[in-house]
């Protein structure tokens, strides 16, 4: 996640505070790793530096929260310019799975077995989403959504690789 | 083969009494083998979801299931009596009357009206005309398909027809619900729909369901999953 660009995309609506732009982050974007203070402010002060925020306002009193940022017009261009960039496809699941599977086959092992683990790891994973989905509003069910279409990827190559077991583990061993 | 490891625990730790159990049934269809030594255990009230690859015996599990195929050997066990030995007549009553079914299309009768095919159960239980309608109609409101009631199933669009096909299966508020791939032929928004209205109202209903599925998305509806390979059921991996 480019953490500048998110800044600047939560500053275009208004300025913010530092502690505001770290508590928008973690409710929107941040489901498991919450962004670090210090990380806030060394971003927001490389913004600051290339141009990209101003400080609209500087309050009395001490403590690292007396600056409310605002997004410049060369904040907008370049998030804009990143907004446009397509993201680059990462097929990184399958990767490691993939290398789990051919390790097993190679060493002899249960390939079968590294599948139904990680299928049943995957569902439990689906089911806690669905529930939440059903909880939640429509903001918490695209969330949702976009990690649950990601995880039915991986399980349709899990069963894809699970149906050719047999013949990849012959092409292994020859 | 154990069956027994697959009991579901109820919540105050006490093993719950299964509602259908199934146990190492064979089913051939000439010389293809569908069914080969398939095991299952159904719990009252939960929603299980049977997956695996195509061909692998998931219809033929649920046919043998649901009294509609006989399997040639296995029992199949309904609230603690042998149901795939009844016969066909008895078979069919039970059907009728303890069964829901949902299946991928074709499923509902193509001259009669939306609502007809709604209440249709009802009539063929002998409920009268007036107070089948009254249920119907609002069946069809609660699955968000009221305004449908006097169409045919050809001039409504597939998730309306998979959603009184629901109707149809829950009206007469049957203990065990089959659905074979009952979003099969919807796009995602409805096939969530769809999958979200059945298990809620099955739920309500205190009902069972048995749902067929290949798509994970929906299986995740389900509270835990089987999956069938080549005839027979693989129990669920732990997976922490
Ligand atoms: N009525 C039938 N006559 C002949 N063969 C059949 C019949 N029904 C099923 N089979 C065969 O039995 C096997 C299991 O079929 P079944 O319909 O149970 O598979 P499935 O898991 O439901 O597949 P799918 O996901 O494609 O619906 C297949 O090889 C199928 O061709
Ligand atoms: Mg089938």
């Amino acid at each position: 996640m480019s953490v500048p660009h998110v800044l600047l995309g939560l500053l275009e609506d208004r300025p913010r505070h530092g502690y505001d732009l770290k508590r928008e982050y973690d409710e929107r974007f941040a489901s498991t790793r919450p962004l670090q203070f210090g990380q806030v402010y060394a971003t927001l002060a490389r913004l600051l530096r290339d141009g990209l925020v101003d400080i609209e306002a500087l309050e009395a009193g001490g403590g690292p929260d007396r600056k409310l940022y605002a997004i410049t017009a060369a904040g907008v261009t370049d998030l804009e310019r990143w907004l446009r960039e397509p993201v680059t496809p990462q097929p990184y699941l399958q990767s490691v799975l993939f290398t789990k599977v051919v390790l097993a086959l190679l060493s002899g092992r249960s390939a079968a077995d590294v599948l139904d683990t990680q299928r049943a790891s995957h569902l439990d994973r689906m089911r806690e989403l669905t529930r939440r989905k059903a909880s939640g509003d429509l903001a918490d069910a695209l969330v949702a959504d976009f990690a649950l279409v990601h995880l039915e990827a991986d399980l349709r190559w899990i069963e894809m690789a699970g149906t050719r077991l047999g013949r990849l583990e012959k092409e292994m061993r020859a | 083969m154990s069956i027994m490891s697959d009991t579901q625990a109820t919540p105050t730790g006490l093993l719950a009494e299964p509602l259908l159990v199934a146990m190492d049934l064979r089913r051939r269809f000439g010389p293809t083998v569908a069914l080969d030594g398939a095991s299952i255990q159904v719990t009252a009230g939960e929603v299980v979801a049977v997956m695996g690859p195509s061909g692998s015996g998931k219809s033929t599990l649920l046919h043998c299931l649901a009294g509609i195929l006989r399997p040639d050997g296995g029992e199949v066990h309904y609230r603690g009596s042998r149901l795939d030995t009844l016969s066909e007549d008895v078979r069919s009553r039970l059907r009728r009357d303890d069964f829901g079914f949902v299946f991928q299309f074709g499923q509902l009768v193509p001259e009669l009206s939306a609502l007809e095919n709604v209440t249709l159960p009802l009539r063929l239980g002998g409920v009268t005309r007036r107070e089948a309608e009254r249920r119907g109609r609002e069946w069809l409101g609660r699955l968000e398909v009221a305004d449908v009631a006097g169409k045919r199933p050809g001039e409504i669009s597939g998730g309306q027809g998979q959603r009184v096909a629901v109707a149809r299966a829950l009206i007469t508020g049957p203990r065990v619900v089959f659905a074979d791939e009952p979003t099969g032929s919807l796009d995602s928004l409805n096939g969530e729909l769809v999958m979200t209205l059945l298990v809620d109202t099955a739920r309500q209903q205190g009902a069972t369901v048995v749902l067929v599925t290949h798509e994970p998305r929906v299986a995740a509806y389900a509270e835990r999953e089987v999956v069938v390979r080549d005839g027979r059921c693989v129990a669920p991996v732990q997976a922490r």
